[in-house]
């Protein structure tokens, strides 16, 4: 059997549609993953020790358990006992909780980084505690770690194929199809793993633009 | 719920036999490509980096997919646990060659100028001088590593082997218990993490013994 270049293209626009649901998964995933690490992270912080002993371990659980097993959990037990949701909705769910633990440790290296004269200038000025964070310590530690959750959103794009697993048709469960249907899994799969290591490369690129910009911003 | 634990315990025999064969193949050719990225040969050099490239570049499941479904179409056939294996192995090499490379990267240049001017060979210095400095670098890193192989685990089950992500879902289907059986994996993928982690923190203070700098914090 040999490489049909014909048949590629012929794949092509049932691959245009799938792609679209990748990078909304991908994107979604994100967002939520930078809101919910963001506040693990702060909570983490907390006074209350109860509190961040427990999103401590939950942080901790989440990032040593698989994202199929969780992305199995959502899809079956959630809906025993709240909202039913869809695969994709599902789907943006457990990527963004899985990376949310991951991207909480790296908000604590941001937050870690500002210098406790920060900290103490803003005590010193009587700012609130949701200013001193607003506009103190979060633009600070925030863009030091751009490229750091940059890497993170490319680790999450190359997850999505996981959600296959929960019927939603994005570009890896395209791929199967087409290749039960007309019994070629080489070109579909082919073509899959093309996409990624292009789109992959074309961001880690963007990364390393990003780290030299934020190096020349730290020193000014 | 104690009466599901037989069922998983023969998957646990598949998902640790893929983590400690795939451990073995991600050690060897991390530390092949690691090395081969330092090489003096440009040929080489680029080799490594394509290898890198391409397993960090495409999705874990895509190259299995890949591997298992696809490969058998050119008349390259692997069964489901080779090929769990081989891909994971690979994957977390990929990854792994950045670690070893980074180490080796990390060891002073004083320490190879004071191996030359002891007239030590290449090979010498590579193993008496150079990796057993680099090794400490490496440990924490590998430790994270291996237990993001222990998760990517699970995807072998989409290739209808049947570790205990498979097993879980058989369970799920016969008896509709979606919440304990799917708790019960998770306590046990997490209680494998800890184990891991533990060990590595082990072999890590091991490395750092007698040494006052660059391992334990």
């Amino acid at each position: 059997m040999t490489f049909d270049w014909g048949f590629v293209y012929s794949l092509l626009p049932k691959f245009g549609a799938a792609l679209g649901v990748t990078v909304q998964a991908t994107l979604a995933g994100m967002v939520l993953a930078l809101i919910l690490g963001l506040i693990w992270a702060i909570a983490r912080r907390s006074k209350n020790r109860a509190l961040a002993i427990a999103v401590g371990f939950l942080v901790e659980f989440i990032r040593s358990t698989p994202l199929l097993v969780q992305l199995y959990f959502l899809f079956y037990v959630l809906p025993l006992w709240g909202p039913s949701l869809t695969p994709l909705e599902t789907g943006i769910l457990a990527l963004g909780l899985h990376y949310s633990a991951y991207t909480a440790e790296v908000y604590r290296a941001g937050i870690n980084g500002v210098p406790r004269a920060q900290w103490e200038a803003a005590l010193a000025l009587n700012l609130g505690r949701t200013v001193t964070w607003k506009s103190v310590i979060l633009p600070q530690a925030v863009v030091p770690i751009l490229p750091a959750l940059g890497n993170y959103l490319v680790a999450l794009f190359k997850e999505t194929p996981l959600l296959s697993a929960i019927t939603l048709l994005e570009l890896l469960h395209t791929a199967k199809l087409i290749g039960a249907d007309t019994f070629r899994y080489l070109e579909p799969l082919t073509l899959v793993g093309v996409f990624f290591l292009a789109l992959s490369l074309i961001a880690s690129t963007l990364i390393r633009k990003l780290e030299n910009a934020c190096d020349r911003f730290r020193q000014g | 719920m104690i009466d599901y634990l037989p069922a998983l315990a023969s998957g646990l025999k598949i998902t640790l036999m893929l983590t400690l064969g795939a451990m073995g193949v991600a050690c060897a050719a991390a530390v092949t490509a690691g090395l081969a990225r330092h090489s003096s040969q440009a040929m080489v050099r680029a080799l490594a980096w394509a290898y890198v490239e391409l397993f960090r570049g495409t999705s874990a499941l895509v190259q299995l997919f890949w591997v298992y479904f696809a490969l058998p179409l050119v008349g390259i056939r692997f069964d489901a646990i080779t090929a769990g294996i081989l891909v994971l192995g690979l994957n977390s090499g990929a990854y792994g060659a950045e670690v070893v490379r980074g180490a080796l990267a990390a060891v002073p240049r004083e320490q190879y100028q004071a191996a030359r001017a002891l007239n030590l060979s290449s090979k010498q210095t590579l193993l008496t001088v150079i990796l057993p400095q680099a090794a400490i670098a490496m440990v924490p890193p590998a430790g994270n590593l291996a237990i993001e192989l222990l998760k990517n685990t699970a995807l072998v089950s989409l290739i209808t082997l049947g570790d205990l992500t498979f097993q879980a879902q058989t369970l799920r289907a016969a008896t509709l218990q979606s919440g304990a059986v799917f708790a019960w994996l998770l306590a046990i993928y997490f209680l494998l993490a800890q184990l891991m982690r533990f060990g590595f923190r082990r072999l890590e203070l091991r490395l750092a013994h007698g040494r006052d700098y660059g391992g334990i914090s």
